[in-house]
Parts: structure tokens; C-alpha cells; sequence
């Protein structure tokens, strides 16, 4: 695992990991999307309405994936004090947030023709909007522990994402636990209530989405790694000035 | 002898314990909540622990099949719900949702009238967790089979 440590055996990876994952991402999201939007069949009871499915069902798969990202890469941060976790952690925060958004506003349009409201507060909704906001944390918290420089501010960033951890599971499980609007689990381990000629589309989308997500992480990490090394750089550059000038200074 | 931990490894127990702590928090809280984050009561939460006529509740539970009737005014609907254990009569004056039909979820704002039937302003539709092409509603299963198997890209 130390061997991944190493910032320039993973930049070496990513240069060509993450060109890959954004294309075959794209390829398989456009294709799939056009395969939901314009081939699979309406829905009994929603009609067109359930093409909203192949965007809003991924997303919140991704949201949710996000954060489990934050919250292991934190707790190898914690533990093992790994620099890439560390970076790892802050580049999945804004796409996850992204796909949380994504997720409450197609959520949000989908139930006003199906559901006869654009919002209500049940345990799963709100749980999902408790995400968005913990994101919205995490992204300030992270951007004010970065002034100081990875450290003791980045420590406090990682605990968070730990903690918020909690919120995954209540989201998961929200639609078991307490009576709520929104309908439970379509697809559990191994079982599908959703008639293959939706779910197939909706699988090869997520697919997409997933390979999308992870190729914008890469991306993310490869250019704050290129930001630690031109601070880095600078810094340097400064100190070796301030030397050249003393020196200059104690002959003159 | 060296019982001391690695600092690695002081931290990993250190992380476990505050992970454990957490979760039997999170556990309690949601005990906690176990009532009152339901977004509707069913049927037999008003059998058996009915609410006080006038006090507004949300109703849900399955609308039970042949019991929709439109009344004379055109308008006003009556319908049962049920959860299988009870059933509440209900009426609604308004337009329903689309996917408000006999045998599907419902979820209705409102109160309880003094003889039990129950007066909603609102409905909202709850749609299930199965997801089925119109087409495929009226055939048997085996040409519901057969159409996917054509219609599906190998």
C-alpha cells in the first residue's frame, strides 16, 4: 500500500488513468442516456416521466458514494498519515456535492408531476439535503485548513469527514426506518423491482457516472499535487534569493 | 520489552473507539426519533391510538380497491385507506394526482372529523418501489418476457 505513497509513482498513474476514465465515462453516460431517454419504453403509472431516473438514481448513488470516499480516505489520513489520502479526501468533496445537487433538484422535479409536490420534509429527502449541507461544510472547512497548510487544520477536515460518515447509512436506510413519501429500495442486494428494460440503461448510466466521477477526482488530485510542487518551488526560490542577498550583503 | 503501541496503531484504536462511540450516539438519536420522523401515521396508528377530531395529521397507507366514489358535486372524492391491519374512510375535495388510483399509495394532510371519517386539504401520490413499461402491464408473463428479450440489445 506505501508504495501508492509515493506522489510521482501515482502521478505517473493518473496521467493516463484519468484521460481514460473521462472518456469511457462520457461515452457510456451519452450512450446510455440516449438509449434511456430515447428507447426504453415509458413507465405504467409515471409515463415519460420516469426518464428522469437514469440522472437522478446515479447521482444519488454518487453523492452518497462521495462522501464513503471522504470518510476512508480521512480515516487513512488519521491513521496512517498518508499525504495522498489527504488529497484524495478534498478532491472527491465538490463532485460528490455536485451529484448531491444533481440528485435533490431531478428528485425535486420528478415528484411534482408523480408525487403532486415539488418537496416535502421525510427522512429520506431531508436526509439527502443534510448531505448537501455537510458537503458545503467539509468544502469550508478544507479551504480554510489549506491556508494553514496540511496540518493540524487538515486534521480537523478529516474528523469531519469521519463523522459525517453517520448521515450515509441514515440516507440508506431512512425509507425502512420511518414512513416516509419517498418509496423504498428498488434495487437491493441481488433483486430488482425495476423492469429490465429500464434497468439496464439505468446500470450502463451509473457505470458512466461513476467512471466520470472518478476521472474528475484524478484530475482534481493531479492539480493539487501541481500546486503543492509550484508552492514548493517558490518557496524555495524565495529562500535561496534571501540567502544570495545576505551573503551579498555581509561582503559588501 | 516494548508494550507500548506503535503511535500508528494507537491512533487506528484511538479512531475504532471514537468510531464506536459515534455510531452508539447516532443509534440513540435515532431510537429517539423513532416515532416522530415518520412522515404519516397508517391506518392502524389511528385505530389504535386515534388523534383528537381537529388536530392535523398526515394520513398514508394504500387506497383500497372499488372504494374510490366521485360525489354529486363532482369534486369531492371518497376513498378507504388501509395498511391491511385497518382502514380509515377518507374524503378529499380537490383534483387529485395522476397516480392517485385504486390499489396504490397515498398520503393525505389533514384532519379527523368527529365521525371518524378523515377531512383531507391535501393529497400527494406515493408512488412504489416497482417500475414497469405500460406495455407490459396487460400481457402475461411470458410475453412480457419475450418483448424485453426483442426489445433489450444483447
Amino acid at each position: 500500500m506505501h508504495g501508492f505513497a509515493n506522489p510521482a509513482r501515482f502521478l505517473r498513474l493518473a496521467r493516463w488513468m484519468t484521460p481514460l476514465l473521462l472518456v469511457s465515462g462520457l461515452v457510456l453516460v451519452a450512450g446510455a442516456l440516449a438509449w434511456g431517454l430515447f428507447y426504453a419504453p415509458a413507465d405504467r403509472l409515471m409515463g415519460e416521466t420516469v426518464r428522469i431516473l437514469y440522472i437522478h438514481v446515479p447521482s444519488a448513488w454518487l453523492g452518497m458514494g462521495g462522501w464513503t470516499t471522504i470518510a476512508i480516505a480521512s480515516l487513512v489520513e488519521l491513521v496512517w498519515r498518508h499525504p495522498l489520502a489527504t488529497i484524495a479526501a478534498r478532491a472527491a468533496a465538490l463532485p460528490g456535492a455536485v451529484f448531491t445537487a444533481i440528485c435533490l433538484a431531478t428528485g425535486s422535479i420528478w415528484g411534482r408531476p408523480t408525487w403532486g409536490t415539488w418537496w416535502v420534509w421525510d427522512g429520506r429527502l431531508t436526509s439527502m439535503l443534510v448531505l448537501l449541507f455537510l458537503y458545503f461544510a467539509y468544502l469550508a472547512l478544507a479551504s480554510a485548513a489549506q491556508k494553514d497548510g496540511i496540518g493540524a487544520g487538515s486534521r480537523v477536515t478529516a474528523i469531519f469527514g469521519l463523522v459525517g460518515a453517520i448521515n450515509v447509512p441514515i440516507i440508506n436506510r431512512s425509507v425502512v426506518w420511518w414512513n416516509s413519501l419517498h418509496q423504498p429500495a428498488s434495487i437491493t442486494m441481488g433483486k430488482s423491482a425495476i423492469d429490465p428494460a429500464f434497468l439496464w440503461p439505468l446500470l450502463i448510466c451509473a457505470l458512466g457516472f461513476s467512471l466520470l466521477f472518478g476521472g474528475v477526482v484524478l484530475a482534481r488530485m493531479r492539480a493539487i499535487l501541481a500546486n503543492f510542487q509550484a508552492e514548493a518551488r517558490l518557496r524555495r526560490r524565495a529562500m535561496a534569493s534571501e540567502a544570495l542577498a545576505s551573503v551579498e550583503g555581509a561582503t559588501a | 520489552m516494548s508494550t507500548a503501541l506503535k503511535p500508528k496503531h494507537q491512533r487506528l484504536v484511538l479512531v475504532i473507539l471514537a468510531l464506536v462511540v459515534l455510531i452508539g450516539a447516532a443509534l440513540l438519536a435515532i431510537w429517539g426519533l423513532r416515532g416522530q420522523a415518520s412522515y404519516f401515521y397508517v391506518p392502524s396508528d389511528i385505530a389504535s391510538d386515534p388523534p383528537e377530531p381537529g388536530r392535523a395529521v398526515r394520513l398514508g397507507g394504500m387506497v383500497q380497491e372499488g372504494s374510490i366514489q366521485t360525489l354529486a358535486d363532482g369534486v369531492t372524492v371518497t376513498f378507504v385507506v388501509g395498511d391491511g391491519e385497518a382502514t380509515v374512510p377518507v374524503r378529499y375535495t380537490g383534483i387529485t394526482p395522476d397516480l392517485f388510483v385504486e390499489g396504490s399509495g397515498v398520503v393525505a394532510d389533514g384532519r379527523l372529523a368527529a365521525d371518524g371519517t378523515f377531512v383531507a386539504d391535501s393529497l400527494l401520490a406515493k408512488h412504489d418501489e416497482n417500475y414497469m413499461p405500460r406495455e407490459l402491464e396487460d400481457m402475461s408473463e411470458a410475453q412480457a418476457k419475450a418483448v424485453v428479450a426483442e426489445t433489450t440489445a444483447k
